[in-house]
């Protein structure tokens, strides 16, 4: 068979110790068989190890934070398109996905194909909307609240035992013991990713996460559970084991086909001693950790690739159950005439 | 006032301080004033050239030329001065 | 020869892990006209700074508004939100359109007759309606928005003296899945109380329950929360005509629609994540029409939007007054607007642009107002060319609440003028004097 030549554009290369999807996403599409690939990494910041990674990473064009508005962010996407004619971009940065969404007609217009999830779908499942995901697809969830002030600190010894998890709206989570924690907490959060902060009761067990594709009318075109077993303290996983969890999967199809998910997403489940799963947070892209799915025999990325591309993609039957990852820091050398290169041009 | 040895100047505008790793950016007019400071040129040396090349007053380019001084000082540019 | 052009010299530190020009747009937009007319000839002719609102945007905004409803639903009625801005051109305007008067005070409630708005085209909101206002309405047909129980005992007191019977509705609190909830104005949904004060109504002789009113908050970006709040008012006027066989009116959904400024600690700027008009139509009357009262018992759906009509129309055109340099290294720019005239830059991130093209050098740059007081701070930080002192600048999007909260202090209110549709310009508000002052105070003798 011929293989597709695609140039696609990818960013959340930030593969640190708190790891931007990226670089796993680009190598599970480096595995296919099917595509001739140009890989274009869309970098925020000027460390982002993916820019540095040549053999993974074909150019990189810094890109300005969405935060700077729709208008001047999709320019500078015009501006990359006209130099590599993209055919598809895959956003790993949850910060971006609405600035995504809202292009999505106009990136398509200029030939850019995205594959994400509705709006309906995306708000219904946000941090601050959980209690009533929850009720409504009846998945039991963590008691939590959306804090915006001081005052709503105050008020939450009415609902909360100690301790509590503090979480922002895109991104990080911690656990306070104290109100004065939580206090600590709040505006460390609220000056990163802005108000509401959620405060969400903690549920003590086995975290267990899913990472899973559906196509948007329902059907789930992939699975696969997996159980950390090693956890950094920035609450990301260090290693992880796939797992045969029968009751997750039927979680997952059963939500899948109930929201009619379009898109990948990483579903995050707390199931307690009496067995009783939580649903924790669904975010609403493929995680970092999706290379070991791959591994097991289901090729997420690539077949999110397939369904952008209006291609019909079969439903994977089974993945290998007691693969492993394990995650390692590694020293790449780079040179100061590179980072002169991308500071002065942008590009690299 | 003397730029220190050890900052690298590239014809980019990229400016490399190999004593702390700092590095930073300049636009073309701080380039040929950092360059000429780099050469020793005295701020009248400077002033009148910038003024004669380009469309500015004495006035103007004097504000701004402390103000980018003072930026250079901030960021620990010039070798160890006495006020 | 001729000489280059200059563009001052400048130097950043290239911050790693944080984006640096390239991460950032590079391009600085300028704003040089409001309407056609040059913001130099504004500052020329009507002093710096100057309010500036266009009546064309206005006009526009609304029919945009009014459009997004009435093909969604068959009676729609739009009521004009005084306090956002209670300039009688502004009313005007708002009138001239077919929108009646929503007001909160005795003060509002003069001008929206002052203003030729009849008195059974005014809604009465708010917790202050003193005893003459209420025995005003009452007597002009004015809709009672009923805040709280003293006020409906008051009401069946002074209604039980006139001849005519007032006509009411109950403001509702609810919890529709936003936060903050508002508490503090109007009878609980959940907990009965709005249900129990209909029951009074209902039973009173002297009152007559013509509507439902909410107002679920301010700045609401979630028009979801507005669908909730619908079906609840619709479930009450069932469960009313159920008991009482009764129809009610009209249903006021209030306030609170977004607009494009961004809000402070908000991630992605307001002009990406602010709903249209249709998503909040799309939302309110769906609930509506899906509600389990009868196609022919429909209820005329009021809108007290204010915020979301206005705060595009207006402008502040003001000047620099000098740079200097903080301690930090921090670029300050000190300009003519101070927090006195723009009360909602404690809560938005205002747009502040350049009026000429200047410098593609940006730097980060706090901008101050000219006050003598350390909280007069328009922007915190913002990516700002050098302006030298004298430029003009101009803020858009200010139309909504800064004409009517703003403040008389260390300094006297400018002109507020109106660019008509024809283009022609009007002060509609002349700027204060000292003499506008001292007017209002009195010397006792001895001091005199």
């Amino acid at each position: 068979m011929k293989k597709i030549q695609l140039t696609i554009g990818v960013t959340g290369l930030n593969n640190t110790d708190n790891p931007g999807p990226g670089i796993p996403v680009i190598r599970a599409l480096r595995d296919s068989h099917d595509f001739e690939l140009r890989i274009i990494g869309l970098a925020y910041e000027n460390l982002e190890p993916g820019i540095y990674m040549k053999d993974l990473v074909d150019k990189t064009y810094q890109i300005p934070y969405p935060s700077i508005g729709e208008k001047d962010f999709i320019q500078r996407l015009e501006y990359i398109n006209n130099k590599e004619n993209l055919d598809i971009i895959i956003p790993n940065f949850d910060a971006e996905l609405h600035t995504f969404m809202k292009s999505k007609e106009h990136l398509e217009s200029i030939g850019i194909k995205t594959y994400l999830p509705t709006f309906k779908q995306f708000e219904e499942r946000d941090k601050t909307n959980l209690p009533g995901y929850g009720e409504k697809y009846e998945i039991k969830v963590p008691f939590s609240k959306p804090v915006v002030s001081y005052a709503d600190i105050d008020n939450l010894e009415k609902n909360f035992d100690y301790p509590v998890l503090v979480k922002g709206k895109f991104y990080d989570a911690y656990i306070a013991y104290n109100k004065e924690q939580v206090i600590t907490h709040f505006n460390k959060i609220s000056a990163k990713w802005g108000v509401p902060v959620i405060v969400q009761e903690f549920i003590r067990g086995t975290e267990v996460n899913m990472v899973a594709l559906g196509d948007g009318e329902g059907n789930t075109i992939a699975a696969v559970p997996m159980r950390k077993q090693y956890i950094t303290d920035k609450g990301k996983a260090w290693g992880g084991i796939t797992i045969g969890d029968e009751e997750l999967l039927k979680l997952t199809t059963k939500l899948i086909k109930e929201t009619k998910w379009r898109g990948g997403m990483e579903i995050e489940m707390i199931k307690n001693a009496k067995g009783d799963y939580y649903l924790i947070e669904i975010n609403p892209r493929i995680p970092a950790w999706v290379y070991l799915a791959v591994a097991a025999g289901q090729n997420i990325p690539e077949a999110l690739v397939k369904l952008a591309l209006g291609k019909k993609v079969p439903p994977f039957k089974s993945y290998e159950i007691g693969k492993m990852f394990i995650r390692y820091s590694y020293d790449m050398i780079g040179d100061i005439a590179q980072f002169e290169k991308l500071s002065m041009s942008g590009e690299l | 006032m003397k730029i220190r040895n050890n900052i690298a100047i590239s014809d980019s505008g990229f400016v490399f301080d190999s004593n702390n790793g700092e590095s930073f950016t300049l636009n073309k007019i701080g380039l040929e004033i950092l360059q000429m400071l780099k050469n020793s040129r005295t701020e009248e040396e400077i002033t009148q050239k910038i003024v004669k090349k380009y469309d500015v007053d004495i006035e103007t380019f004097e504000q701004n030329y402390f103000d980018f001084v003072g930026m250079l000082r901030h960021f620990n540019l010039f070798e160890n001065e006495s006020f | 020869m001729k000489k280059l052009k200059y563009e001052r010299p400048i130097i950043n530190k290239i911050q790693s892990g944080m984006p640096d020009k390239f991460g950032m747009s590079t391009r600085v937009q300028t704003i040089s006209d409001v309407e056609g007319i040059p913001v130099v000839n504004i500052i020329k002719n009507y002093g710096s700074p100057t309010f500036v609102l266009s009546e064309q945007t206005i006009r526009d905004t609304y029919q945009e508004a009014r459009e997004a409803f009435t093909t969604r639903y068959p009676k729609v009625q739009f009521a004009w939100s005084y306090k956002t801005n209670y300039l009688n051109a502004v009313c005007k305007i708002f009138h001239s359109e077919g929108s009646w008067a929503e007001v909160v005070s005795g003060f509002e409630y003069d001008k929206a007759i002052d203003n030729g708005v009849k008195g059974a085209h005014i809604i009465f909101n708010g917790p202050d309606k003193s005893d003459e206002y209420l025995a005003k309405s009452i007597e002009n047909d004015s809709f009672i928005h009923i805040d709280h129980f003293d006020e409906f005992y008051s009401l069946i007191r002074i209604a039980a003296k006139s001849s005519k019977k007032a006509k009411v509705a109950i403001r509702v609190n609810m919890d529709t899945g936003i936060y903050p909830q508002w508490d503090r104005f109007g009878f609980n949904y959940e907990n009965g109380d709005a249900w129990n004060v209909l029951n009074k109504i209902m039973l009173s002789k002297d009152l007559e329950l013509v509507g439902l009113h909410t107002h679920i908050g301010t700045y609401i970006l979630t028009p979801n929360a507005y669908g909730v709040a619908a079906s609840k008012l619709a479930e009450l006027a069932v469960r009313v005509y159920r008991k009482f066989n009764y129809v009610i009116s009209y249903i006021d959904m209030g306030g609170g629609f977004a607009s494009k400024n961004t809000l402070k600690g908000a991630y992605l700027p307001g002009k990406d994540t602010c709903p249209t008009f249709d998503d909040y139509a799309e939302s309110i009357t769906n609930a509506l029409i899906n509600s389990e009262i009868q196609p022919e018992n429909l209820p005329t759906l009021i809108l007290e939007t204010g915020r979301a009509l206005i705060d595009d129309a207006g402008y502040l055109v003001g000047t620099v007054l000098a740079n200097k340099r903080l301690v930090s290294s921090r670029r300050a720019t000190i300009i003519d607007i101070g927090v006195n005239l723009l009360f909602t830059s404690f809560w938005y991130e205002h747009e502040v642009y350049p009026v000429k093209e200047v410098s593609e050098q940006t730097e980060d740059t706090t901008i101050y107002g000219p006050l003598c007081m350390n909280i007069d701070v328009i922007r915190e930080v913002i990516k700002f060319p050098l302006l030298q002192k004298g430029d003009p600048v101009i803020i858009p999007r200010v139309g909504a609440y800064n004409m009517t909260q703003w403040m008389q202090f260390i300094t006297l209110r400018p002109n507020i003028i109106l660019i008509d549709t024809s283009k022609n310009i009007h002060v509609i508000r002349e700027e204060e004097t000292n003499e506008v002052f001292s007017r209002q105070e009195k010397l006792p003798e001895h001091l005199s």
